[in-house]
């Protein structure tokens, strides 16, 4: 049976930032909890890490009624279709899915961090123990195994929903209608459209640490898209140019020009 | 709660008040949010605190801790005056109507019967005036000025939207809101219900507070209906079984009464505790007391107990008349040096207890402590403590290691009286075993030396039913749950004399209900209220897992076992009219069909009221039959009143001269300081739990995942109060009351605001009671360092959640 291609639905108004999800993921992938402090926010560890693929970001906001509201986001690999991270891997550890996400393997891995530089939500982070990144990979075996990723079926009021693109980026909108305000659609409008959608409550500039357009970096579409062609085919072409010269001309063979000397002690 | 968990998506309106649902209930917490999706529901959560539970509902209204009684005051007063009372509900189903003495008066913060000295209220005024044959006497136009509609609408005049504001801090923009939000309710096709957990109980007036709500609830017409009720939300470990299972000192099985030390005869004491009525509209289920109370006895001594020794009733324990063995009074006396000995069962006082430094001292004059838990704990090591020196306690302590719950089968009851079966999921490490293998192996040998070398007592000891073991000895969970269901102990025929049927039972047969018990001795019942958990053919009710909904309401009647008798809805025929009509058709929760009631188990299978010779009301467990506006059953008084916390901000009550609960008992020890409108201890202080960590966090904080989300104390400041006092958020302050102090971080938040409280600005702030020294190292110690040993009137419940602090910078 052919894969779907599948999205991924985070309605932050649904979110009670119960931190379900943060530690089923940690369950199921085996990563460890390590010792944090109290920063002055329940939002802990304090950022994502290379053993916190996904994180609920807490945010106290007053928007211009005044009115005040506490923001609960769900951080992680927004899984793009044009991924930086997937250019600019040299090894192939990063890589396109069946279901349209971005996939991670491990042991490919080189450790060269082009990734942590290259992905406009700042997602894949060094592990300088095993000299590898991590990230969120949507818990591909779970999928192929035709079940949900752990945070989804972690979820206690359904802010957290999956299945075919169509279908969640419809009930997106169903539900953002439903809200009204300035509730949107974060995700399917970059990046050839993210297979994690956000339902927000606010404008996306409003959140921490969200991208409001975020991009392939320019300097990587140069570096891939431009330079890599025109570099390939130009040393492609110094190849081919070379073999062509050897056909043509044949090898560099010693000429008369070689016995100079010997020319002018003569008759 | 009167109602269940998934009944929630059937409101219309949900008051979240004393609860913090989304944080403490959050897989409960969807039903709440799909009665908002499917019901357009609307949800409003009045706190101290903006919590993530606010964040999820329509509005948030802030309140100054201990003032939930004048709120609720203020809503009974918009309710009245605004003539927002379902008012058919009211005249037929309540007491409304009844006449009260004309002795009972209420005057300055006082009731009638008052004596100072005992702080004890007398209650022979607290009574309804009666005609001959013994029924009280009723005005059903409800005019009479000394029917208690009259005298409620009295009493809550004196909580005017300024007087309410005053005391709350509550705007009277906010106050009215939730009113008429709420008091829209009040109407046939419309359901309100209220979620409150320990942000009502944890107050000196904490069941006055519960009072208060059920009051607006029966004015409202909101009980006994679909989406409707006042729904307790209770603690995660198991507590709704373990109050069914009476872990309360008052209580016996099933909420039976613990009998007192004159109540020396079995005659006596059924005497005291069963209801009467001369109504022969009131079904007065109690009047059955006798067969409940006489089959836990026979459950407890089998043949041994016989009718000549009063079923065994010798052998129980009493309770000296007027004493009260509630977890303060025990550290009380534990600190007087009174108690050598003490099983910590699943527990860490020396955390989760009010005053801390109390507990930990008297914890010293133990001779042995016994501890059965899966993990080592604060109270089990209080001998290496903080300020300990190991080498000058004595105590000698015993760590038994117990299996955790997915390590054992057994039933766990939900805060709807779903008692569910559940199965062990995994094997228990090392010697760990159930806590009930680890009672029988105690009581199996303190047995053996009884028989062996005597002792005092014996009788109570040697005379019970013991046999709870399978052919392996373990302990056989089924066979107590058999045991607390209760059996036929003699072939027995039952007759029905409505349907003209009689079935036969034999002996050793499970009853299928506790309509079958008798006081003759002939049955036997652990639990009354578990009666019907098994099915006269042995099946386990409470394994069952059906998925059917014939109702589309939720009831889901064969999934698991619902006491009692599997009803889902309590007092579910009040969500008809006089002729047994739903009074809201598009909830159909019961009909009369003229023979039968269908849908919901009915309470009681009688006739509705309009039938007045078959016919009953619906409040069927009170004894006249009808909700109580006026309950003379609560030690403060027949009407909640407000009064302050015993450690608040104000040296006057604004409503009355009587600053606090009359009726609460004060601890006298050196350690049991006080400091009421004290300028040294200017904060409001709550504490409470978060979603992460459970209760005193000795389970939790072990768990690195969680420990890394939530990982040490914290007190929540306002910005104002921070910035006042130029506290950074982040930094570490202290925190301390009269009692003790913690060392902890400052969270700077917008999600608390200053209360303007008799025109001065009064703040709140408040800590999670999660953590203790054993473990983290740097986390942080008890937050009950802070809190006062006082507790509610009724139940000794702790006021954890108001008492004054004071925070300073490190």
């Amino acid at each position: 049976m052919q894969a779907t291609e599948i999205v991924k639905l985070i309605d932050t108004t649904r979110c009670t930032a119960c931190r379900g999800c943060q530690v089923a993921c940690k369950q199921w992938n085996e990563m460890p909890g390590k010792r944090t402090r109290n920063f002055g926010s329940y939002q802990n560890p304090p950022d994502l890490q290379w053993n916190t693929w996904t994180l609920i970001r807490f945010q106290e906001h007053v928007d211009s009624k005044g009115n005040f509201k506490w923001l609960f986001r769900k951080d992680g690999c927004m899984h793009c279709t044009d991924a930086a991270c997937v250019k600019v891997c040299p090894s192939g550890a990063l890589f396109y899915t069946e279901f349209g996400t971005v996939g991670l393997k491990e042991d490919l891995c080189i450790g060269c961090k082009n990734c942590v530089a290259a992905c406009p939500f700042e997602v894949p982070r060094y592990d300088g123990a095993k000299d590898r990144i991590t990230k969120c990979d949507l818990c591909h075996t779970r999928l192929q195994a035709g079940r949900q990723p752990a945070c989804v079926l972690s979820c206690p009021t359904g802010a957290l929903t999956i299945g075919r693109k169509d279908m969640m980026l419809k009930a997106a909108e169903k539900r953002v209608k439903e809200l009204g305000g300035d509730a949107n659609v974060y995700g399917d409008k970059f990046v050839g459209g993210t297979h994690v959608l956000y339902v927000l409550s606010e404008k996306p500039e409003v959140y921490d640490a969200l991208p409001k357009s975020p991009s392939v970096p320019l300097s990587i579409l140069v570096w891939k898209d431009f330079l890599k062609p025109v570099s390939l085919l130009a040393a492609g072409g110094i190849l081919v140019g070379s073999f062509l010269h050897y056909l043509i001309h044949g090898p560099k063979l010693p000429d008369d020009a070689g016995d100079a000397g010997k020319k002018e002690g003569g008759e | 709660m009167t109602n269940h968990y998934i009944d929630l998506k059937n409101s219309d309106v949900i008051l979240i008040m004393g609860s913090n649902a989304a944080e403490h209930h959050p897989i409960a917490f969807k039903w709440i949010l799909r009665a908002k999706e499917q019901n357009g529901a609307r949800l409003i959560h009045v706190d101290p605190r903006y919590t993530r539970t606010s964040a999820r509902c329509d509005y948030h209204v802030p309140l100054r801790s201990g003032t939930d009684i004048a709120f609720l005051g203020g809503m009974i007063h918009y309710i009245l005056t605004n003539k927002k009372e379902f008012r058919d509900y009211v005249v037929n189903y309540t007491n409304a109507s009844f006449i009260v003495s004309e002795d009972f008066y209420f005057k300055d913060g006082l009731f009638s019967g008052y004596d100072s000295k005992a702080r004890k209220y007398s209650k022979d005024t607290w009574v309804f005036e009666k005609d001959a044959k013994g029924i009280p006497v009723r005005d059903m136009t409800l005019t009479h000025p000394r029917c208690v509609f009259q005298l409620l609408k009295k009493h809550y005049s004196r909580y005017t939207m300024e007087k309410v504001a005053s005391i709350t801090g509550v705007s009277k923009e906010d106050l009215t809101k939730v009113y008429a939000e709420y008091s829209a309710t009040g109407v046939k096709d419309k359901a309100g219900t209220v979620c409150y957990a320990l942000g009502w109980t944890h107050h000196t007036t904490g069941s006055q507070i519960i009072r208060t709500m059920s009051i607006i609830q029966l004015l409202l017409g909101n009980m006994g209906i679909c989406g409707g009720g006042v729904n307790a939300l209770r603690g995660e470990p198991n507590v709704q079984g373990s109050t069914d299972h009476c872990i309360l000192y008052g209580n016996l099985p099933g909420y039976l009464k613990m009998p007192v030390a004159s109540q020396d005869t079995l005659t006596k004491y059924i005497e005291k505790c069963t209801p009467k009525s001369s109504d022969p509209q009131s079904a007065n289920y109690y009047q059955n007391y006798p067969k409940f109370f006489v089959s836990f006895l026979k459950s407890m001594f089998h043949d041994k107990a016989t009718k000549e020794n009063g079923f065994g009733y010798s052998w129980l324990p009493k309770m000296d008349d007027g004493a009260a063995y509630s977890l303060m009074h025990l550290f009380d006396e534990m600190y007087k040096g009174k108690i050598k000995g003490l099983f910590a069962v699943g527990t860490d006082p020396s955390v989760s207890s009010p005053n801390t430094a109390k507990v930990r001292k008297a914890l010293e004059n133990l001779d042995w402590l016994v501890g059965e838990n899966i993990f080592d704990n604060e109270t089990y090591c209080f001998w290496k403590g903080p300020g300990v020196d190991p080498a000058k306690v004595k105590t000698e302590v015993f760590l038994l290691p117990a299996s955790a719950s997915m390590e054992k089968e057994g039933s766990q009851s939900n805060s709807g009286r779903w008692v569910q079966w559940k199965y062990k999921a995994a094997e228990a490490p090392g010697d760990a075993i159930p806590v009930g293998e680890i009672t029988i192996k105690i009581l199996d040998a303190v047995r053996a030396l009884y028989a062996k070398e005597g002792g005092k007592c014996p009788d109570p000891i040697l005379n019970l039913k013991w046999d709870y073991k399978d052919s392996k000895g373990r302990f056989d969970v089924l066979k107590v749950a058999k045991q607390i269901n209760g059996h036929f102990l003699k072939d027995t025929v039952i007759e029905d004399k409505a349907k003209g049927t009689k079935t036969e039972f034999k002996k050793g047969q499970l009853v299928p209900t506790f309509d079958m018990l008798a006081d003759d001795g002939s049955t036997a019942s652990g639990n009354w209220i578990m009666a019907g958990s098994f099915d006269a053919a042995g099946n386990n009710k409470m394994m069952k897992r059906g998925k059917d909904d014939p109702t589309g309401l939720g009831l889901y009647p064969n999934w698991s076992f619902a006491w009692p008798v599997n009803r889902r809805i309590i007092y579910n025929r009040a969500s008809c009219d006089l002729n047994g009509k739903p009074y809201n058709p598009k909830r159909k929760l019961l009909e009369w069909t003229g023979e039968t009631w269908v849908g919901d188990v009915p309470d009681g299978p009688w006739p509705p009221q309009a039938d007045k010779q078959k016919g009953k009301y619906p409040f069927i467990m009170k004894p006249d039959g009808l909700g109580a506006l006026f309950g003379p059953g609560m030690a403060e008084g027949p009407f909640p009143e407000h009064y302050e916390p015993l450690e608040g901000p104000l040296s006057k009550n604004p409503l009355s001269g009587q600053l606090i609960n009359p009726a609460i008992k004060f601890f006298n020890s050196d350690l049991d300081k006080v400091a009421n409108a004290d300028a040294k201890f200017p904060y409001v202080c709550t504490t409470y739990s978060c979603t992460e960590h459970w209760c005193s966090g000795a389970l939790t904080r072990w768990q690195a995942w969680l420990l890394e989300a939530m990982p040490e104390l914290y007190v929540e400041i306002g910005e104002p109060l921070a910035k006042e006092k130029g506290i950074q958020n982040g930094e570490r302050v202290r925190v301390s009351s009269v009692r003790g102090n913690v060392e902890c971080v400052a969270m700077v938040t917008k999600r608390f605001r200053p209360f303007l409280v008799e025109g001065k600005t009064v703040h709140q702030v408040g800590l999670p009671f999660n953590y203790g020294w054993l473990h983290p190292k740097d986390g942080g110690d008890s937050t009950n360092f802070l809190t006062p040993t006082v507790g509610d009137a009724n139940t000794f419940c702790p006021e954890y959640k108001a008492f004054m602090v004071n925070v300073t910078k490190l």
